[in-house]
Order: C-alpha cells, then sequence, then structure tokens
C-alpha cells in the first residue's frame, strides 16, 4: 500500500489524483506527490528502517508506490565515505561523501527510476522513456531490462561515450538528438504529448523525483540519525537539491532526526551556472543559458526547479557556486588521489565547490560536511585522458628500472623548478 | 497566413482536445492575445496578470526559447512553428 494520497501544484496548491500527470492546468507549476505522515509515522521507526533491505527500499513508506512487488536494480544505500585524507588536505575535521559512483547503473539516478519505473507499471504503461544528459538514460534502460518493459532513451548525439555504451547495452532504442539536452527535453514533451509512454521525467516526474529524497535519508542515517552542517549537491535541473532538502525535513518531522541545521551549496560547473546567477545577481528570475561545459550531466540550461533551489538557499543560508572546467578535472583527480574515488565531471563539480567554499571560510573547519557524488568516473573517461602518463618499456628489469631512474629525475627536477612545492 | 501554435496536454480542455492550432500574429504577444480570442482564458494559463510569461512556461518559435530571443516581443513570421511546453526535470 501507498501513503500517497494525491498530487498537488507546488505553486498554486490546487489537488490532483495520484495519476501520470505533472504540470498544473491552471499555472503549469510542478506537482509534487501529498502524503499521510500520520499514518507513515505508525508505519516506519528507526528500527524498521534498520531491519530493511540494504537499498533505497528500506524507506519506502516514504516512497509513492503501491506495488508490493518494486522494479528494483538494488539502487541506493550506498556508502558514506568519511574522507580523512580529503578532510585533512582541505583543512576540514569532519568531511563525508556520499559515494553514489556505485550505483548498479553507476549513479544516483538509480533511485528516481526504481521508483519511477515501478510507477510506470502499476498505470499499466509498456513502455518507459527520458530526456537524459546520459545518467538517466543508463538507468532508464536498466530498470526496463528488469521489469520487462521496452525502453525510449532520447540523449544528445554528441555525449560521452562512456554514457552512450552504458544506456545501448540494455537494449533500448536509443535516439541521439542532434542538439543541446534543454532540446532534446523540448522535443521530449513533445513526443510524450503524442505517445502514451511512461516519460520518466515528464509524466512521471512526480513520482520520479522522490527517489532522490533517500539521498537524505541515507546520510542522515548513516550520521547516526543527524543531519550535516553542510550539503554540497551539484545541480542541473535542480530536482536532487529540492529533494535531498525535503528528505532532511520529512526526518525532522517524523522525530528520526533532532533538526535540520543543514545549510545547502548549488555546485555547478560556470558553463551552465544559471541559478549561480540568479543567486549572484539576487534576482528571482532565471535566465535560460546555452550550457558551455565538460560536466555534461550538469549541463541543463533552463532548470525547471530552479525558482525552488533559489528559495531553498535563502531559506537554508546556503550558497552557489560556479566553476571552471579546470576546477572540474583538479576536482576529480583530488577525489580520486585522496580517496580512491572515481567520479564523473559532476563530482569534480562538487569537489571544486568544497574547496571553495572551505577557502572562502563558509564552511568552518569543526562543521560536518557531505558532499554529495552522484556519478562514476568510467562514464566521463574523456575529461581526464591527461591522467595517463605510463612508463613505456621493454619486457626486461633492466628497461623497468631505466625507466623508473628516469622518472625519479624528473620528479627531482620538477620539485627544483616549482619553488616550494612540497 | 497564420502561425501555427502547439498547444501542450494540460491546455487542451482549453482548445476543445486540439493540440495544433492557427494563429494570426506578427509578436508572441499579439499572437497570445489571438489565442485568447479563440480559446478564452488560455492568457491567464500563459502570463501573469502584467502580462509577463509564467515562470513554469517555456515557449518557444521554431525551436528556440522565447527568452534567448525578445520574450513577449518575439516577432512572429507567417508559417512559424510556436510550441508551449511546461519546464521539466531531468538529467
Amino acid at each position: 500500500m501507498s501513503y500517497a494520497i494525491a498530487l498537488r501544484c507546488r505553486r498554486c496548491g490546487r489537488e490532483y489524483p495520484l495519476e501520470p500527470i505533472y504540470v498544473c492546468e491552471f499555472c503549469f507549476g510542478p506537482l509534487e506527490v501529498m502524503y499521510n505522515y500520520e499514518a507513515i509515522a505508525r508505519a516506519i521507526s528507526k528500527k524498521s528502517i534498520g531491519s530493511g533491505p540494504l537499498t533505497m527500499w528500506r524507506y519506502r513508506p516514504l516512497l509513492p508506490v503501491e506495488s508490493d512487488e518494486v522494479v528494483d536494480i538494488n539502487g541506493g544505500f550506498t556508502p558514506l565515505v568519511k574522507a580523512k585524507n580529503l578532510a585533512k588536505k582541505l583543512g576540514l575535521e569532519q568531511l563525508y561523501l556520499k559515494n553514489d559512483c556505485v550505483n548498479p547503473s553507476y549513479s544516483f539516478k538509480d533511485r528516481n527510476v526504481s521508483v519511477a519505473a515501478t510507477k510506470a507499471k502499476e498505470f499499466g504503461f509498456d513502455t518507459i522513456a527520458c530526456a537524459s544528459t546520459g545518467n538517466l538514460a543508463c538507468s532508464v534502460a536498466a530498470h526496463a531490462a528488469r521489469a520487462g518493459l521496452k525502453a525510449f532513451v532520447f540523449i544528445p548525439a554528441d555525449l560521452e561515450k562512456g554514457k552512450v555504451i552504458g544506456a545501448a547495452i540494455y537494449g533500448p532504442t536509443l535516439v541521439a538528438v542532434k542538439g543541446s539536452y534543454d532540446e532534446v527535453n523540448r522535443l521530449c514533451s513533445e513526443v510524450a504529448d503524442r505517445y502514451n509512454w511512461a516519460f520518466v521525467n515528464i509524466n512521471i516526474r512526480p513520482y520520479y523525483s522522490e527517489g532522490s529524497k533517500t539521498l537524505a535519508y541515507e546520510v542522515a542515517e548513516q550520521l547516526g540519525w543527524r543531519a550535516p552542517d553542510h550539503a554540497i549537491v551539484p545541480v542541473a535541473s535542480g530536482s536532487l537539491f529540492a529533494k535531498i532538502w525535503k528528505g532532511f525535513h520529512e526526518f525532522a518531522n517524523l522525530g528520526f532526526i533532532e533538526r535540520v541545521p543543514t545549510r545547502m551549496h548549488v555546485a555547478q560547473a560556470e558553463g551552465s551556472a544559471p541559478i549561480v546567477h540568479a543567486y549572484a545577481e539576487g534576482s528571482k528570475e532565471i535566465r535560460p543559458v546555452k550550457p558551455n561545459t565538460i560536466a555534461r550531466s550538469l549541463a541543463i540550461g533552463n532548470p525547471a526547479d530552479g525558482h525552488f533551489v533559489l528559495r531553498i538557499l535563502k531559506e537554508s543560508n546556503g550558497s552557489a557556486c560556479g566553476v571552471t572546467d579546470e576546477e572540474v578535472v583538479e576536482g576529480m583527480k583530488l577525489l580520486a588521489q585522496t580517496e580512491g574515488i572515481f567520479a564523473e565531471t559532476a563530482g569534480g563539480v562538487t569537489i571544486a565547490t568544497l574547496k571553495r567554499l572551505v577557502a572562502s571560510g563558509v564552511i568552518k573547519s569543526h562543521e560536518l560536511v557531505v558532499a554529495y557524488i552522484t556519478g562514476n568516473g568510467l562514464k566521463t573517461q574523456e575529461a581526464v585522458e591527461e591522467v595517463v602518463k605510463p612508463l613505456i618499456i621493454q619486457p626486461s628489469l633492466g628497461s623497468f628500472e631505466q625507466a623508473l631512474k628516469k622518472e625519479q629525475q624528473g620528479e627531482t627536477l620538477e620539485a627544483q623548478r616549482v619553488p616550494g612545492k612540497k | 497566413m497564420s502561425a501555427k501554435v502547439r498547444i501542450p496536454t494540460p491546455l487542451r480542455r482549453l482548445t476543445g482536445g486540439k493540440d495544433v492550432v492557427q494563429v494570426e500574429g506578427s509578436s508572441l504577444k499579439e499572437c497570445i492575445s489571438a489565442l485568447e480570442q479563440q480559446f478564452p482564458g488560455i492568457e491567464a494559463r500563459l502570463c501573469d496578470p502584467d502580462g509577463e510569461l509564467h515562470d513554469f512556461v517555456n515557449i518557444y518559435v521554431n525551436g528556440e526559447d522565447v527568452r534567448f530571443m525578445e520574450g513577449m516581443a518575439t516577432e512572429v513570421k507567417p508559417n512559424d512553428e510556436l510550441s508551449i511546453v511546461p519546464a521539466v526535470a531531468g538529467g
């Protein structure tokens, strides 16, 4: 059974039945799932959560599904890593990384799509579809395979190879659109109007987006039932950011955590930073941009949930940061070389933002910080190809030792060239 | 000669179920007024009382977001194609 009771417009408050609809007919505001929290409070406890499955479905009463059989590829309940090395490097005492690189299709999207695919089946659709910057495509295709649904995934034609193959392997119909993600999205809105498919990010969006709340629940549970002082979240459409905030507050309202002291920080790439710009200008209006960044999974120039993100920034005394592509690559390398986590470009955006927030004093050394790492680096290898500098040798010990000596000399020279380098 | 307007599902109750309609107008503003003439009530769904587009409404002329052009003053020529699209998330 489900504890969801209706859909409600986030803008004007009008209510609608729980159907595959996503937008208010009166003001075009997005619809959001409403729950019977009193009943949820009776159905869920820290203990029941603790004895639940080691997936996102341990929080099931807080997700809007009816069926007993959910479409599940075991997404969620990913590690919360105490990042001692990175913390030391940055001068922090309590830094944690939510490592969503290790989801079954290698990004946080499995949380959303597990809910969306379950709803698609409940509503009786035989086809599931999405517009995607890549990660969602992989996840939709994987869940469709698991659920026996047909899948259509629409992506920009020039996407990273790892994401294209990472989606194609599951056997969906892959539609490569010669255009930007925002153009793919517009096209899909028109396709969704004509075909009776479950478009996870369009007509299934109110349910789909709820899956992201589990990223707040897990962090709170894994921290020993508390919310962090700071959360750094990569932002594209803004849906993830808003749902993490919502998840912390639901846990507080249910009494699972005492309060939500969390300051929410937006991490965007400078080349696609419409929310950062609006925030910096103190504007309520978000002007769309034409994205140009290596962080393709964040390259959404027209963020649908941007208004809600701005509101949360204000409520949580947060901040918004746009980082350069060079900082993104440095961030990816720093994360990999301090903590052994190979994140995609969006993870580089998050780490670069974290660095800036520490440097500018927004984050104090003793505060509890969680940085969300939402996708796997094997999907965006192109961004860091420069790290490959092998010692090329003959298969002999002599050749190896010669190369080793040369490299050590190189390092010495390098150290002499850069004064003060440790 | 007139421009073609694609009507999204949430607005089709106002257009008698039609998904494509024709309007006369040389700017987006005029086209929306023309839509209002044909389908009373539709303007209020798209625009704030001060005449600006609602936050969650995207309008495209030949595939280009009007916010990259002149907004409500964006020029519309005969045979242009207008799309009304609610904001959608994703990624």
